[in-house]
């Protein structure tokens, strides 16, 4: 059996599991027995692939980022998962997670969300598969990604406000659960990132795996290369990396690099780097790194980043961790803000401030002249706009 | 002889469990709080150990837990008001508690310490039950506790006869799909659930949306007994007396 796959209970090595109220049990066994089955049929993944490729646009191209590479004297590939509909690389997951709600007889969507980027794309998807979606989202996060609120309704699905805890995408994420505790019967949780109890963080990150399949075809259609020699992507909850590293995983020449939200800095407290500052744990349904007081309490994370504002990581990447296959550094705020300002005066592209920390690793660590890089744009960073602007400082 | 076995080996009907959020309303309430629910004839206590972050819980107990932490309640600190509860009080005490605060005191430590106490059992919403037979049922066992497993609504037949050979001290029967304070009790659904118990060896007590009188004693009529926790939470977070809403639901 393989070490990056889960055993009979749901576990990576010692992390993940499924630590669930014996109310949401029915739910999560009827998907544990059910999900494979299903997503292997001819007809789901005949519909999958039709979405993913004429609603969607996939394959998301791998540019090759010449100003950029020029300016960092090596060769630097960016995986556009920001030109997807809806901006980001969670649509993948939520096509994946809402065909197979339909499929399970479920007619009402309920998701958490932090930047509103899985919210966007669960509340599109339920609108175009028709099936009434319910979005929970922080109340602090509801103001720093008012954008993405507005889209939200606009495609017609109901905001709930978070208003407990630190109201942002932890306490989002508790309010789902609790709604689905509620409504078992006719309702479907999709969550947005590898997180959760098992099998999720496995089906999430096999519906994302699309990114680092789609890489290894296009790299080797431009360079003849079967695998670059480093891959970075950035960790909230950790979908967009999982994808991006899923098909490099057994190919240990390839050096995975992951970034997780340093905040005001790992040493301020202010931070949402869980592997740098937390202690295996229970959150949401699996155990993993979790930032917390010795007393076992959650810390309230610090990120500029809605998106990687979270005190846990997904349990495969506690894994990772363990084992040393993927580096895991941490950017600081300052650092993802000036690597966001710095993409978009050298190459036009504008990355959400979550992906802004992957682009960071440029500045932080040499690479050869003949290396080749793989960096995942997992978002664009329009939502991130006034964020950006109320941070001018950075842009040099 | 743990208490509980005690409790329902004598008691086969109407018992009164009790839930509070140590810590709330005031950080030293617990001892206080314990002694006047076993004066006013309550049979069974659970201290639920406040979380920062308890998806199973309803509105009252999330803000019971948030103000109990803002008081400065931590798992040792309870552990150090119950150190001497037992010189004082007999009825059975059993823990309720999410996973993640027990995990950080260390589970074999934990239990040891409050089988020191004279702690009878715990309650523990996200451990599953697989997990708990894999993982901890040795360990709760050897330190005399009792893991009160939960059965809802939509378990299944075979899971509740699994669940039932498995169990220890009581089993605590959901009474609706629904975090706790959150939905009434339904007559249907309870007759449903009776009909399901029939054939378990374990007692049965019925929590989840029991608030007054009427529903305990509905609740009774399905079970050996009933537990009520957000109502009772409400009420001393009010300032009500605990004396009197004891008595107002055997009046
Ligand atoms: C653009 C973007 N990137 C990354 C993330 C973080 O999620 P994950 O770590 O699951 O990829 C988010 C989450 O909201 C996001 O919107």
């Amino acid at each position: 059996m393989s070490k990056y796959k889960t055993n009979e209970y749901g576990f990576y090595g010692n992390f993940g599991g499924a630590y669930i109220p014996e109310m949401l049990y029915p739910n999560i066994e009827n998907l544990k027995q059910n999900y494979k089955a299903i997503i292997n049929t001819d007809s789901f993944q005949n519909e999958f692939k039709d979405l993913l490729k004429n609603y969607v646009g996939r394959p998301s191209p791998l540019y090759f980022a010449k100003n950029l590479s020029k300016k960092y004297n090596t060769n630097i590939y960016l995986k556009r998962e920001d030109l997807n509909h809806t901006g980001s690389h969670k649509i993948n997951n939520t096509i994946g997670q809402i065909l197979l709600a339909k499929q399970m007889g479920k007619t009402r969507i309920i998701a958490e969300t932090g930047a509103g980027q899985h919210g966007v794309a669960t509340a599109t998807v339920a609108t175009l598969l028709g099936i009434d979606c319910v979005i929970y989202m922080g109340e602090k996060d509801m103001q720093r990604q008012a954008p993405n609120v507005e889209r939200i309704k606009m495609l017609g699905a109901k905001v709930i406000a978070a208003k407990s805890g630190s109201k942002t995408l932890k306490d989002a994420t508790n309010e789902a659960l609790r709604d689905w505790i509620n409504n078992p019967e006719n309702t479907f949780y999709v969550i947005g990132s590898v997180v959760g109890p098992h099998p999720y963080p496995e089906m999430v990150a096999e519906f994302q795996s699309i990114i680092s399949k789609e890489i290894k075809i296009q790299l080797f259609e431009k360079t003849g290369k079967e695998n670059p020699d480093y891959v970075i992507a950035c960790v909230g909850g950790g979908s967009n990396a999982i994808g991006t590293f899923y098909n490099f995983l057994e190919d240990d020449n390839v050096k995975l690099i992951a970034t997780e939200a340093g905040g005001l800095g790992i040493e301020t407290g202010k931070t949402a780097a869980s592997l740098k500052v937390g202690k295996p744990g229970v959150i949401h349904g699996s155990k993993t790194y979790l930032i917390q007081t010795d007393d076992g309490q959650i810390i309230e994370p610090h990120s500029i980043s809605a998106g990687l504002d979270y005190p846990g990581i997904g349990p495969l990447h506690a894994h990772l961790h363990d084992i040393k296959r993927v580096n895991y550094i941490s950017i600081n705020d300052d650092e993802a803000l000036k690597a966001g300002f710095m993409l978009t005066r050298t190459e036009g592209i504008l990355p959400a401030l979550e992906s802004a920390h992957a682009v960071a690793v440029l500045e932080k660590q040499s690479f050869k002249t003949k290396d080749v890089i793989v960096v995942t744009i997992s978002g664009r960073g329009d939502k991130d706009l006034s964020n950006y602007l109320q941070n001018n400082k950075f842009k040099k | 002889m743990n208490r509980l076995d005690k409790l329902f080996n004598n008691k086969k009907e109407n018992i009164l469990s009790i839930y509070f959020t140590a810590g709330f309303p005031k950080i030293d309430d617990t001892v206080k709080i314990i002694k006047e629910l076993e004066e006013n004839g309550v049979d069974l206590i659970e201290i639920g150990i406040p979380f920062s972050d308890p998806v199973a819980d309803g509105a009252t107990i999330q803000e019971s837990s948030k103000i109990a932490l803002q008081n400065g309640m931590t798992l040792k600190l309870l552990l150090s008001q119950l150190k001497n509860i037992r010189q004082e009080v007999e009825m059975p005490i059993i823990l309720m508690g999410y996973l993640n605060p027990i995990m950080q005191y260390r589970i074999e430590k934990f239990c040891a310490d409050i089988e020191k106490i004279g702690i009878d059992g715990l309650i523990v919403p996200d451990l599953p039950f697989d997990l708990f037979i894999k993982d901890y049922k040795e360990l709760f066992a050897k330190y005399n506790l009792h893991n009160i497993n939960l059965i809802t609504p939509s378990t299944s037949n075979d899971r509740i006869k699994l669940i039932d050979e498995h169990s220890t001290g009581f089993i605590y029967v959901v009474s609706s799909a629904s975090t706790t304070g959150t939905k009434q009790l339904d007559d249907s659904v309870l007759k449903n659930m009776f009909n399901k118990l029939q054939n378990i060896k374990s007692p049965t007590l019925i929590g989840f949306g029991i608030s007054d009188k009427q529903g305990f004693n509905n609740a009774c009529n399905f079970a050996n007994g009933a537990i009520i926790g957000s109502a009772f939470v409400k009420t001393i977070g009010e300032n009500m007396s605990v004396k009197e809403y004891i008595n107002s639901l055997f009046v």
